[in-house]
């Protein structure tokens, strides 16, 4: 087939309304984010005392944490589906989360006695939280790698990590509602850990399914 | 592009046509930087085509149109010379011999397109034969196959998508 040939091909092929990338990307997390909430209802439900958890300083701050990882790495879902930015991501766009957890931690040091850390640390549900985080994160790491495939990521593992980063966010939202480690000695380490995986899985399937 | 965006087939058209020369002056330099003959040269310049129009939507309109084009045209040439990196059927023997009809090859793809072609039903075959080379338009085709243009657009895109797919080796 002749280079002309197939452009004529191509140009049959045009027709308008390619739809926007931005409001693709706002869908899926929305999606994510609806579907996410019926299984946590479904399966573990909030925590029975959350009406005073909520009084505290530790159970919201959860929130703040989390819901730093959406925002501060939804922004970029965009910019990582383009050929051309989508070759870097700010530091601001993953550094948010990490400050607020490491200055928690340091109030926490400070307020709890030494002899209190290590069990605010292993808390009570730690492989509950280590399963449980990734699994409610998989809707979202659908959809949002659904529509990042029909972009074209410049580097598309870090686009997959992105868009783990973001549905890991959208996961451990809602297992926080449900798990009753407040303390931010066990987020640090264990939500954390949590995040990674789900963050590593997704750069690893972004390698193979981003490419185009 | 714009134009091409809101769906005028023929400014596209041209549009396209005269990207071509930039994009086959890309992929012949490529490949003289890692010692490749020009043979193949052709298959990256469409597979980019491909891609420029299948990707078309992710072009920002406020933006010129130039780095746009060049990052995607980048992206295919690494990934088609790292594809080729690994296949075996490179030798240093066939460069001459490949050097020798690279001019005469000029405008048609070695044989990665015919392949590619010919991995697609009969039907879509001849839907992206008639529009291509025959030029048929898209009513006429339509009417030969007794389908609607509709249907004749569809299957043409799903085939330009099968296309792209192909050549990535999927």
């Amino acid at each position: 087939m002749k280079t002309t040939d197939l452009i004529a091909a191509l140009s049959a092929d045009s027709y308008a309304g390619m739809g926007s990338t931005r409001r693709r990307f706002y869908g899926s997390v929305l999606a994510g984010a609806v579907v996410t909430a019926g299984m946590f209802l479904m399966s573990m439900g909030w925590r029975p005392d959350i009406g005073t958890a909520i009084g505290t300083i530790r159970f919201p701050f959860k929130f703040v944490v989390t819901l730093a990882i959406v925002m501060s790495t939804a922004p970029f879902l965009v910019r990582m589906a383009s050929p051309v930015d989508g070759g870097s991501l700010p530091h601001r766009a993953v550094g948010a989360a990490p400050l607020l957890i490491l200055l928690a931690v340091v109030l926490e040091l400070l307020a709890l006695p030494a002899d209190r850390w290590w069990d605010s640390l292993v808390g009570s549900n730690a492989f509950l939280c280590l399963g449980a985080i990734p699994l409610l994160s998989v809707p979202s790491a659908v959809a949002l790698m659904l529509a990042m495939k029909r972009g074209a990521p410049a580097r598309p593992r870090l686009a997959g990590a992105v868009c783990g980063l973001v549905a890991a966010g959208i996961g451990a939202t809602f297992y926080a509602l449900h798990c009753d480690d407040d303390s931010p000695l066990f987020v640090a380490v264990w939500y954390t850990l949590a995040v990674a995986i789900v963050t590593s899985v997704s750069a690893a399937i972004g390698g193979r399914v981003l490419r185009w | 592009m714009l134009a091409a965006i809101e769906g005028d087939s023929q400014a596209y058209c041209r549009l396209l046509i005269s990207l071509t020369p930039a994009l086959r002056g890309m992929a012949r330099r490529g490949f003289e930087r890692v010692g490749l003959g020009n043979a193949e040269i052709e298959d990256v310049v469409q597979e980019t085509l491909l891609a420029i129009h299948l990707k078309r939507g992710t072009w920002d309109r406020t933006r010129s149109l130039g780095p746009w084009v060049t990052a995607i045209a980048r992206y295919k040439l690494v990934d088609s010379l790292r594809r080729r990196g690994r296949s075996t059927d490179i030798q240093i023997d066939d460069l001459a011999d490949t050097l020798a009809d690279g001019a005469a090859n000029e405008g048609s793809a070695h044989h990665d397109a015919e392949k590619v072609l010919g991995s697609l039903n009969d039907r879509q075959q001849e839907i992206v034969r008639s529009i291509s080379i025959d030029g048929k338009p898209v009513r006429d085709v339509a009417e030969k196959l007794g389908m609607t243009e509709v249907a004749v657009r569809v299957s043409l895109h799903r085939s330009l998508k099968l296309l792209a797919e192909r050549y990535r080796g999927g």
